[in-house]
């Protein structure tokens, strides 16, 4: 269903709430992966707050639609997400990373209610993916299974064992999205390790690539869309996004792939936050 | 083909003078399967070579190949787990646990998931075909993994029990298989087989050879020519490397003073190390010798050659058997055994 403009400002409110309360978690957590959080922020909340199947109070339904991040560093952008969804409260939200506490650097599925897969050694999402939907497929079940990749991620030879297995099963029940921002630890990806021409990549392991704004709603919505529909080969959706989006000194930085925040420093990453979506209320 | 007609779970042994380990494997799966829908099997290119293709000819619909990709098979394995399903993934021992370990660390077990790891062509079994086929490794790789159950059957009957058996274990179990061609070590099914209690193939009161894989018919050889030199060996069938059976530890140090461990993998880190732990945390006193490989990579050559040249043959192992007892090797004329 696409995505109209009232939904628009209404994901668009959500994922401003989310955005500020990544900063809180980085504070809360003494460092976390900011900019690759807030790089896929969009794209969690269109799939948490309008595509996947799921249902807060029955976490281990059956029948729920499957969500891989991948790219697990980003945790302290996907446990936010999870807690908005009403998985767990709030106010849990400030033991990250400290000790007995469920949520890590990267998202612990034995920990996390609501969290379907452990990630965090990049390379290993899709492969499970990929195993999921075959799973479904073989018991005759429709679940999708969303995994949410990295750019950089896609360095390792696994994504790459996967992407042909799916595309050779043909397993359009399992959607893959890179979070295409661009930026690895050491470097752009193009300087560290092209991976351009991307979208050619993927289709020359039988996918069916879109590329998109990955902060446009609109957008996201109709690639979606697409993925849900596919019938004969799977979509790949590229997302194109901004590390670090929604905070003006840090996007595109690389220093805030991870970073600690001061109150200073957070106060004036909220001020940019609400800055940039004075639109929405 | 000298096989016994199957029902259900409810079945005699195949001849396993006629079939491989392999082949059981493939067809005890295969039996298994008709009764729980949940069983499906996964592997990377080598299905004839694991003889999983045994299990594809009666479910070719429950047998999925990923190509020559261990990572994305053991990835595979946990993803159709959280379906709710049993996936049995199979390929050679060393791709398994060193070529995919961090998959079958973290994707399978620390999220404690059911896959059955069937690693086939473990040790030296495939020996000829060079080092980067050999495993020597795995038990203690597996080992240390958290949730992990580690099984090395003593031939293709004992295969077939620990098959069936591991499907109740509610998470995942590494069991590593030869290349098939081992000779049997027992005649019928017809024991007590449970996953972390041993098998004692044979009494004995003045020392005791605790064993797994290959070792235990090979100490057992050992043990009847020991018994005309007047020497009374135990053989301790230790299939279970985790949990391990403390008990037949602990029984074999106290009453019969001298352990000798016997396996197909390197001396640090395997079933020798697995039972020392156990002796020195008891405080149980006897004089103790690990005998596999030692610290090595092996040379080139058939499995039984290799075997020979390692010791771990009847001869090498009634060898360290005396040196262990303090006697002499005795003279031996006759090289029609060697």
């Amino acid at each position: 269903m696409p995505v109209t403009p009232e939904a628009n400002s209404e994901l668009r409110r959500i994922a401003r709430q989310l955005r500020l309360t990544v900063i809180d978690v980085m504070a809360w957590s003494g460092g976390a992966h900011v900019g690759g959080s807030l790089s896929c922020m969009d794209l969690l909340t269109a799939l948490y707050f309008k595509y996947l199947k799921i249902d807060p109070e029955r976490p281990d339904w059956e029948e729920r639609d499957r969500f891989i991040l991948s790219k697990g560093h980003a945790a302290a952008g996907y446990i936010p997400v999870l807690s908005e969804r009403g998985y767990f409260p709030h106010a849990l939200l400030k033991t990250f990373n400290h000790f007995g506490s469920p949520f890590a650097m990267h998202p612990d599925s034995n920990k996390v209610v609501g969290c379907d897969v452990s990630a965090g050694s990049l390379g290993h999402g899709l492969p499970i993916a990929f195993g999921m939907g075959l799973g479904f497929r073989y018991q005759g079940r429709d679940n999708k299974v969303v995994c949410l990749l990295g750019d950089g991620e896609s360095c390792e030879g696994s994504v790459w064992e996967a992407a042909m297995a799916i595309s050779h099963y043909k397993l359009t029940n399992v959607i893959p999205i890179v979070d295409r921002n661009g930026l690895m630890i050491d470097g752009t990806t193009e300087q560290v390790m092209a991976l351009e021409p991307f979208a050619d990549k993927w289709r020359a392991f039988g996918f069916d690539p879109i590329e998109i704004d990955g902060h446009d709603f609109f957008q996201i919505g109709e690639a979606l869309d697409r993925a849900w529909a596919a019938k004969d080969r799977p979509v790949v959706i590229i997302a194109h996004t901004v590390k670090g989006k929604g905070v003006d000194f840090m996007e595109n930085q690389i220093p805030y792939h991870y970073a600690a925040g001061d109150s200073v420093l957070c106060a004036r990453a909220k001020a940019s936050i609400e800055n940039a979506y004075k639109e929405v209320d | 083909m000298a096989e016994s007609a199957v029902t259900g779970t409810n079945w005699t042994c195949y001849d396993s003078s006629t079939m491989t380990s392999r082949e059981i494997y493939g067809r005890t799966l295969a039996e298994l399967a008709k009764a729980d829908p949940r069983i499906v099997a996964l592997t990377a290119d080598l299905e004839k070579s694991t003889a999983l293709n045994k299990f594809g000819e009666v479910f070719p619909e429950r047998i999925f190949n990923v190509g020559i990709a261990e990572q994305d098979l053991f990835g595979a394995a946990a993803g159709m787990a959280k379906t709710g399903l049993i996936p049995f993934a199979s390929t050679f021992a060393i791709f398994a646990c060193l070529r995919a370990g961090e998959q079958i660390r973290t994707d399978i077990a620390y999220q404690n998931l059911p896959v059955k790891i069937i690693a086939t062509h473990g040790g030296m079994s495939f020996g000829h075909a060079g080092t980067t086929h050999h495993c020597t490794e795995d038990f203690a790789v597996m080992r240390a993994i958290a949730n992990m159950t580690v099984i090395c059957p003593a031939d293709g009957v004992e295969t077939s029990r620990a098959i069936r058996a591991c499907v109740d274990v509610p998470g995942p179990v590494y069991m590593r298989i030869g290349r098939g061609f081992e000779p049997p070590c027992y005649e019928s099914e017809d024991y007590d087989f449970q996953i972390g209690k041993a098998v004692t193939m044979r009494p004995g009161k003045d020392m005791t050879i605790i064993a797994c894989g290959i070792g235990v018919l090979q100490s057992l050889n050992a043990a009847r020519t020991l018994a005309e030199e007047g020497i009374d060996v135990r053989v301790v069938n230790m299939h279970t490397l985790k949990p391990l059976d403390r008990e037949a530890v602990l029984a074999a140090a106290a009453e019969t003073g001298h352990i000798l461990t016997v396996e197909e993998h390197n001396v640090i880190g395997g079933l020798g190390d697995a039972v020392a732990s156990v002796l020195a945390e008891e405080g149980a006193v006897c004089r103790f010798h690990k005998h596999g490989v030692k610290d090595i990579f092996a040379e080139i050559g058939y499995a039984e050659d290799l075997y020979a040249y390692y010791g771990l043959d009847a001869n090498g192992i009634a060898d360290e058997a005396r040196r262990m007892m303090g006697i002499d090797t005795p003279e031996d004329d006759n090289w029609e055994d060697e």
